[in-house]
């Protein structure tokens, strides 16, 4: 795998990476892939793929409210908060 | 008071009942234990006060005749659930500072029980490893020492709770696992431990790694602890949208000794190229026992297992691409400045998540990425079919797997480290059953030549727990595992 690629998917993975550490990547990833490359040998025309070992349809509920009201609960762990909202870097000048 | 912490839970509890010590004082032999456990480094927070007023508490319930099913048993939980006021790490920089305000569905159930929580075990960073050798607060170390007097690893990514359980400063403990991370480090720690099928026990409040193969389970250093454990912690939860809505089975009742007549395969393609002669020799010596006791050997073939591992190494990194998205550093977990959204993200998550994680991040970026995921993920999920239809063709033969649990026993910290791919064949015996959905147990077996202990693992048929443990308890009574840790030893002498 080369450096430009590995690049690209740290920049779609949002990882900072510097030239030294997109390298050492890159030759753990190409050998990770290169294992990986004996999936080719089998064949799955006609195999549907499998998303989940359990054969349950996903269950439905009352639409009602059920929780609510607990704005501290999910801040509490915010990095930076204010006035019940989180805080992030400016987006829009 | 030191012999309390050498009691298994089921006798525990009948110490408890009759009064012949109270959870107070069990839990205070149990935090002595940790402190003495240190070297071990398996907990990232360690809650001996909590752990002493749940002891009070369950001393009360006791005397008023309200104990629970698990009353003041003292146990370890893996980092990995969340406990409402108790930070909870992943064993990453990332959650250093996160404490919960909500509390794991597995661990809300063993407190309900009456458990007793005596901190929270070291892992893997983010459960993504086979040795805990990944986790930003240290390696964790295991009790059992090679011949050379070498630090061995516990095994991952549950390392924490096996040592721990291993070194009598626990009688129990929660894991999760992916690949292998409860059986895998019961092997290497010479305890047993559970992942029992996928759905048994909810998901809700463990933090996700990949979510259609996580399961939580149970350590503990025998069987019938194991089935103690399992009964409190499974249930179905509305909050796991994955959570099967099926009764538990009293699995204690289960192990009735009586194999006669079960039928037992044996996987050829387990006899994988290069295993080292102590694993074939222990998995010939679990067959005989089995046989000895009136099992009925049957080989079968799950013609696709070697490509297990690679399966797995597209679908659960895919998965942790998409659930490790939520570390932003916008809502909790570490941020670091930026200029921008975009820098803060990308410095939060260089500086917060480790090697292993950004590896397997990348991975499952890149198998999902435009262009690649036909090729590579689409693809994994085929094969995954293929290997789930193994078992559901060897399950037609047979009612249970015989295996070995890991190719190797306890490594040395550092081995293994530089290639990726020779750490993931830790992993090839387990990955198979994680890849399926299927319950898997590992039981000490015996010793190697260094005096390490061996594990072998019992697979089952989807909600057989019971058969698992009951075959598990067999090759527990023949195999008379009494050996103790080294560290221990010493201390007994």
């Amino acid at each position: 795998m080369d450096k430009d690629t590995v690049r690209k998917v740290a920049g779609l993975a949002r990882i900072r990476m510097n030239d030294a550490e997109l390298e050492a990547m890159a030759l753990k990833l190409g050998k990770i892939m290169g294992f990986v490359e004996q999936l080719g040998e089998i064949n799955t025309d006609n195999v549907a793929p499998l998303a989940s070992v359990v054969d349950i349809d996903l269950r439905l509920r009352e639409d009602k409210v059920t929780d609510g009201n607990c704005v501290d609960d999910v801040l509490a762990n915010a990095p930076e908060k204010t006035q019940g909202f989180f805080v992030v870097p400016k987006i829009v000048e | 008071m030191t012999e309390l912490t050498h009691l298994t839970i089921a006798d525990a509890l009948k110490g408890l009942e009759k009064k012949d010590f109270t959870a107070t004082e069990l839990t205070k032999a149990h935090v002595d234990a940790m402190a003495a456990a240190k070297s071990l480094n398996a907990f990232v927070t360690e809650t001996p006060e909590l752990a002493m007023r749940q002891a009070a508490e369950s001393d009360k319930r006791r005397a008023a005749g309200k104990a629970g099913p698990l009353d003041g048993i003292p146990l370890a939980i893996k980092d990995l659930f969340c406990t409402k006021g108790v930070r909870t790490t992943a064993s990453s920089h990332m959650l250093e500072n996160f404490v919960p305000t909500y509390e794991s569905t597995v661990s809300a159930n063993l407190f309900r029980d009456g458990a007793v929580m005596l901190g929270k075990t070291s892992l893997d960073e983010f459960a993504m490893g086979s040795s805990n050798t990944t986790s930003y607060f240290g390696n964790v170390i295991n009790p059992w020492k090679s011949g050379n007097g070498k630090d061995l690893v516990p095994g991952g990514s549950s390392g924490g709770s096996a040592a721990i359980v291993a070194a009598r400063a626990a009688m129990g403990a929660t894991g999760t696992d992916t690949g292998g991370s409860i059986r895998q480090p019961a092997a290497f720690c010479g305890i047993a431990g559970i992942k029992p099928t996928y759905g048994r026990c909810s998901r809700w409040g463990v933090i996700a790694f990949a979510s259609s193969l996580d399961q939580a389970g149970v350590f503990a250093r025998t069987t019938r602890d194991c089935a103690i454990l399992l009964k409190s912690a499974a249930g179905f939860d509305p909050k796991d949208s994955t959570s099967a809505n099926k009764p538990v089975p009293d699995y204690e009742a289960a192990l009735t000794g009586n194999i006669k007549g079960l039928k037992v395969g044996i996987p050829k393609e387990y006899n994988v190229e290069g295993m080292p002669e102590e694993i074939a020799r222990i998995w010939q010596q679990g067959t005989e026992w089995l046989k000895d006791s009136g099992a009925q050997i049957v080989d079968v073939s799950l013609p696709h297992t070697k490509y297990a591992l690679a399966t797995y190494y597209i679908i659960a990194p895919a998965e942790a691409s998409s659930n490790l998205a939520r570390y932003d550093g916008v809502r909790y977990g570490l941020r670091e400045p930026g200029n921008d959204l975009r820098e803060v993200y990308e410095n939060t998550r260089a500086k917060g998540f480790g090697d292993e994680v950004k590896r397997r991040i990348m991975i499952g970026t890149y198998v999902l990425s435009a262009g690649y995921y036909d090729a590579y993920y689409i693809k994994a999920q085929k094969v995954r079919r293929l290997i789930a239809e193994d078992f559901t063709k060897a399950f037609q033969q047979c009612e249970v797997l015989l295996t070995p649990t890991a190719p190797s026993a306890a490594f040395a910290i550092g081995e293994n480290q530089d290639d990726p791919i020779k750490m993931y064949l830790n992993d090839v015996f387990t990955v198979p059953a994680s890849m399926a959905g299927v319950p898997g147990m590992s039981v000490p077996a015996g010793l190697n030549a260094d005096g390490l202990p061996l594990g072998l693992q019992i697979i089952g048929r989807p909600w057989e727990e019971e058969t698992v443990f009951r075959v598990s308890d067999v090759i527990e009574q023949k195999a008379a595992f009494t050996a103790l840790p080294q560290t221990l030893r010493k201390k007994a002498a």
